[in-house]
């Protein structure tokens, strides 16, 4: 019963992240879309991640979209759409269907056996890729520190004589 | 009970999907795009959880949806600082206006 409870307000709040005028609005919502996908992976087994979902998409993201929005100084937008909505929501289902057909129904089977710890797991077999995972991290810090770099310099070659 | 767990985690990965899909095929500013983005990426994570917890590798499936929330993030990390840049670029983050920009000719900038 949690879990449907946890479903409809992740639901519901994606749906009104994207479709509210206000883009902090939008932000906030998104953050209680990553609340409930928390609680679920938790419901699902999954603690360490439904902590990790819950910091990062709860408390993280949300913050660099408001401080986004204040470097941009915009708050509002709803443009007509580029696709007809009833063009965009058929082939969104489309593309559902299409996905359940090749997923479902789902084997359960496979469910006994020997569990292996999440630590053993991340930090011995997958250790390249946790080390590619903290590149990938400095890597996207220098860029987004080289995006948001003002240049005021002016280009090399130009002279002014005054 | 476990099979309800599945049944909403399955509803849960293909709703978030569906409104990511049509967020991104409807909207026009590109901080809503980052969003969708965001909410295909939670689908994602989820879906992994929920194919790991189906057959009992819930480890790995753990360490995986880890990769996927590091790489979302850096998604909207580095998709925001263009955002950003944009606004200040061009003025605009509308993506019919930015490509208008971007797709017109030297010409007819010139009023030639």
């Amino acid at each position: 019963m949690l879990s449907v409870a946890a479903v409809l307000v992740m639901l519901f709040s994606a749906l009104l992240s994207i479709s509210v005028r206000w883009l902090l609005t939008a932000a906030l919502w998104l953050a209680v879309t990553s609340a409930g996908a928390a609680a679920l992976l938790y419901m699902l087994g999954a603690h360490e991640i439904a902590v990790i979902e819950f910091s990062v998409g709860t408390g993280l993201v949300p913050v660099l979209f408001v401080f986004a929005m204040s470097l941009m100084g915009r708050t509002s937008s709803m443009p007509t759409p580029i696709i007809p909505r009833t063009a965009a929501g058929g082939l969104a289902l489309l593309c559902l269907v299409l996905l359940g057909l090749t997923l479902l129904p789902i084997n359960t089977a496979g469910q006994d056996k020997v569990p292996i710890t999440f630590s053993q797991i991340l930090w011995q077999d997958r250790s390249l890729d946790m080390l590619v995972q903290i590149v990938l991290i400095f890597a996207g810090i220098i860029s987004v520190l080289n995006i948001l770099r003002r240049t005021d310099a002016e280009p090399p070659g130009i002279r002014h004589d005054h | 009970m476990i099979i309800d767990m599945y049944a909403a985690g399955i509803a849960a990965v293909f709703g978030l999907l569906g409104i990511g899909l049509y967020g991104l095929m409807t909207l026009r500013n590109l901080i809503k795009v980052i969003l969708s983005l965001q909410i295909i990426g939670k689908a994602a994570v989820l879906a992994v959880v929920v194919a790991g917890s189906i057959s009992g590798e819930i480890a790995i499936a753990q360490s995986m949806a880890a990769s996927v929330i590091v790489a979302d993030t850096l998604v909207a990390v580095i998709g925001l600082a263009l955002a950003v840049q944009m606004q200040r670029c061009h003025g605009s983050l509308d993506l019919r206006t930015l490509s208008m920009k971007f797709h017109t000719p030297p010409e007819a900038e010139n009023g030639g």
